[in-house]
């Protein structure tokens, strides 16, 4: 039996670490998706005090090793009463680490924002929720398109990470396969197939996205 | 509109209003009154606090002292002294319509949802109501074949009209123009000029910053120049533009080209 069919007789294992990958990279990048956004929305800032901490929080975050922030979660929240399986600590270190990484690419558009739009609404009576939901948070999302499929493709290839605190996902099923039957490269060469085929589908959805503000002209990132 | 007093009240009524920027002094105890229907042009030269009056009568700038209603109600703070909360505020702003020198259209919406957006999302109207109005408004500033268009692909002076319609949607008590044909190409100004002058014989209530003097001329009720933040002269067009009280006034007209009349 060459060491190829025995990777196709182990397929269930590769589905299910491919299923829960997508899993946990669906859950943990809409949540940072909403935790970017609400960054965002509080440092736009009635509440001047709330800037500094904000500030320091998204850059300790970004300053952290991914793999430490997840070390951190899953050993470190017991000693303090918390304790999260390694499944919710995965999810939830993702989501916050990418989140960070969301707030920071969207705040460096909002720098640029033209004023006049913002007056333009005030003038209109727009307040400050309506006014960031409907006209702020759309165009910054157009705007930075491309810089947040770059950051989908990074939180993506640190779901990998995950293997390391006992999660299930694709690398620890290469990570199984390759120590049971003693053949790392083929199971390895499968799983870069997976993460590849889930990269390219999303360029492909985000480049569909692109034409839908390329028509309002946002295309000039 | 259908009380018996309305005609007493001012659409803008401006009571001793002053504004310093870091120690500077830009508006220095104005005076205003804006009836209803009424077009009135504030002319001055560069700095002289034309947009910072404008600015100040949507809040877009505080002002330190004084008073401003529109249609009766005071906007920004209470008599007592408390600031307007941000929903009151709101409301009260959406009584009038700003156009700007640079347009300011959200690019992410096309030019229908340009005008709808405040309609329905600041005032509540339905998807159906706002889209009417906004049919009816489009066309009024000849704009009604470019629904679909998004901003990036209009000229200057058709933005510049959407931004009208767009202000027009509110239903505001008074329009503030601030310089709008300003940052267009000269072969544009006149197609905006042109709508606005429809507004006015219509019977809109306008107050206007502009350099084009004809215009100034042809549509206003009341002129008003400002110089260092002061109305040193206010007056109708014709005594205005033919018989200025004041050297200031005459020297300025004497570097615009007059219109010769209207
Ligand atoms: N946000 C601000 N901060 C500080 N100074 C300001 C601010 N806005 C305006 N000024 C100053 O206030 C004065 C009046 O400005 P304003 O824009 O009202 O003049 P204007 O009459 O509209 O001039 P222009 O014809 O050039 O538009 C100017 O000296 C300007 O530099
Ligand atoms: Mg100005």
């Amino acid at each position: 039996m060459s060491n190829w069919e025995i990777l196709w007789d182990e397929r269930a294992q590769f589905w299910s670490g491919f299923l829960s990958t997508l899993e946990i990279f669906g859950l943990s990048i809409v949540g940072a998706f909403v935790i970017g956004c609400g960054l965002l929305y509080l440092l736009e800032g009635s509440r001047k005090r709330l800037t500094m901490p904000l500030r320091i929080f998204i850059d300790g975050m970004r300053m952290l090793p991914f793999l430490i922030l997840a070390y951190l979660l899953y050993y470190g929240l017991p000693s303090v009463g918390i304790r999260l399986d390694a499944w919710g600590a995965g999810v939830g270190a993702l989501a916050v680490y990418h989140g960070c990484y969301f707030a920071e690419i969207f705040r460096g558009n909002r720098l640029t924002f033209p004023p006049g739009q913002i007056e333009a609404a005030q003038a209109h009576g727009f307040t400050k929720g309506k006014l960031f939901f409907r006209l702020l948070l759309p165009q910054i999302i157009m705007q930075t398109r491309p810089l947040l499929g770059n950051q989908l493709i990074y939180a993506l290839k640190d779901t990998a990470f995950l293997v390391i605190i006992t999660v299930g996902e694709l690398t620890a099923a290469a990570n199984s396969l390759s120590s049971t039957y003693f053949i790392p490269t083929e199971a390895f060469i499968v799983v870069i197939g997976f993460y590849w085929a889930i990269s390219v589908t999303m360029e492909i959805i985000i480049k569909q996205c692109g034409r839908f503000s390329a028509k309002r002209g946002f295309d000039n990132v | 509109m259908s009380e018996a007093n309305t005609s007493e009240t001012a659409a803008v009524s401006i009571r001793h209003l002053s504004k310093s920027f870091d120690d500077v002094e830009v508006l220095r105890d104005v005076e205003l009154e804006v009836k209803t229907g009424e077009v009135v042009t504030i002319i001055g030269s560069s700095g002289s606090g034309k947009s910072t009056l404008l600015r100040c009568i949507n809040w877009l700038e505080k002002p330190d002292r004084g008073s401003i209603h529109i249609a009766g109600q005071r906007i920004g703070v209470h008599d007592d002294g408390r600031p307007m909360p941000v929903r009151e505020l709101a409301k009260v702003r959406a009584q009038t319509g700003m156009v700007f020198q640079g347009f300011n259209l959200w690019p992410h919406l096309n030019v229908l949802h340009n005008v709808t957006e405040a309609p329905i999302h600041v005032q509540g109207k339905s998807k159906r109501e706002a889209e009417e109005l906004a049919t009816a408004l489009l066309e009024k500033v000849g704009m009604s074949q470019k629904h679909d268009s998004y901003p990036n692909t209009l000229s200057g002076g058709q933005k510049q009209r959407v931004a009208i319609a767009r202000a027009l949607a509110m239903q505001p008590a008074v329009m503030l123009f601030d310089e709008p044909t300003s940052a267009l190409d000269p072969e544009l100004v006149g197609e905006v000029l042109a709508v606005i002058k429809d507004l006015s014989a219509e019977g809109y209530t306008m107050v206007m910053v502009t350099h084009e003097m004809a215009f100034a001329r042809a549509v206003s009720d009341q002129v008003v120049f400002l110089e260092k933040g002061l109305i040193i002269e206010r007056a109708d067009p014709e005594t205005f533009f033919t018989t200025p009280k004041t050297d200031r006034v005459r020297k300025f007209l004497e570097n615009h080209d007059t219109p010769s009349s209207a």
